[in-house]
């Protein structure tokens, strides 16, 4: 009789582990970049190439790095969030406009709105490299000491904010 | 007709050039080339995740081999490069995945399940004997009762 249950007990143990490989996404490939320095860079920026930005620019305050181009289809999705949070002035964004032409990138944040307080211009994608980035759009919140927090792959959803915003407050020390 | 002619040959006048444009990094050094080759083979690409970087012709495939060439031609070990890599990417973009504490299981699983179907296979092979040593003890009167049993006609 207790033969009868071994088949069972494989056949269940399977389900659960297909399961689970099922369920995760494998496409969101933990960056190991968490809790590291951010990559150095000095990059000129996107509305003025003379003028250069680099995180070392930013060191004593809590900011997010928004990876996007004006040919990435999901930016656009997420764009209207970002320009909320800008508005509500919950964290400093930055961009990083990566392997786009310079007049679509400015282009696009005139016609889409413009959330950046910055934004750097990596046409070749080094930075990017740099950085971990295989898709756009991604997102890395650093903070005041210049390591990395957070990382969001793909769009930010609006079901991301509330663990950013925790997050941001517990980073300012509020 | 002249005209025609004159724009077949327009045509056709720039076209061996952007060929010899396009093809020209790997004509530039061939060794360097295979090496660039031999250590994309080791690196994931993250964008269609079961092919190497240089299989693929996603676009972040061809940048990163470009990172790889570059690096190279700086003088980095392969090593070196690999470790960048997957400090930048996670030790995913490694084909060949290291041995370290968070991937033995990885590695040694299978052996181990190996080992586990060997014991039961023993476990099993040694129940079997038993049972036919059971079957050998039958007396001389039960094979005979058996045999009569057998050849009566229903």
């Amino acid at each position: 009789m207790k033969r009868a249950f071994i088949p069972l007990v494989i056949f269940v143990s399977l389900v659960v582990f297909l399961w689970i490989g099922l369920s995760l996404n494998p496409r969101e490939v933990p960056s190991p970049l968490v809790g590291k320095p951010a990559p150095m860079f000095r990059l000129p920026q996107l509305h003025d190439a003379s003028q250069t930005i680099s995180p070392e620019d930013l060191l004593g305050k809590v900011w997010l790095l928004n990876v996007w181009a004006s040919w990435c289809e999901t930016c656009l999705q997420e764009h209207p969030l970002l320009v909320a949070m800008a508005q509500r002035n919950i964290v400093p964004i930055y961009g990083l406009n990566y392997k786009d032409k310079r007049e679509d990138g400015i282009a696009w944040l005139n016609n889409h709105g413009n959330p950046y307080v910055l934004a750097a211009y990596d046409r070749a994608g080094k930075v990017g490299i740099d950085w971990g980035v295989y898709g756009v759009p991604e997102s890395f919140l650093v903070d005041k000491a210049g390591i990395i927090r957070h990382k969001v792959i793909g769009a930010i959803k609006p079901s991301d904010m509330q663990q950013l915003m925790a997050l941001i407050k517990e980073l300012n020390g509020e | 007709m002249s005209k025609n002619l004159f724009l077949v040959l327009l045509l056709s006048l720039p076209l061996p050039l952007a060929h010899a444009g396009e093809a020209k990094p790997t004509a530039e050094d061939p060794v360097l080339e295979k090496h660039v080759m031999a250590l994309s083979h080791k690196l994931r690409c993250l964008v269609c995740q079961n092919q190497t970087i240089a299989d693929s012709n996603a676009e972040l495939a061809i940048d990163l081999r470009n990172q790889v060439r570059e690096k190279l031609k700086q003088g980095e070990s392969d090593e070196a490069i690999l470790s960048y890599m997957s400090s930048r990417y996670g030790d995913f973009i490694l084909f060949q995945p290291m041995v370290k504490s968070t991937t033995w299981l990885l590695w040694f699983g299978p052996l181990l399940l190996v080992l586990l179907g060997i014991c039961v296979l023993i476990f099993m092979l040694r129940q079997r004997r038993k049972l036919m040593q059971k079957v050998q003890n039958i007396s001389d009167e039960d094979h005979a009762r058996a045999a009569s049993l057998l050849s009566e006609k229903i």
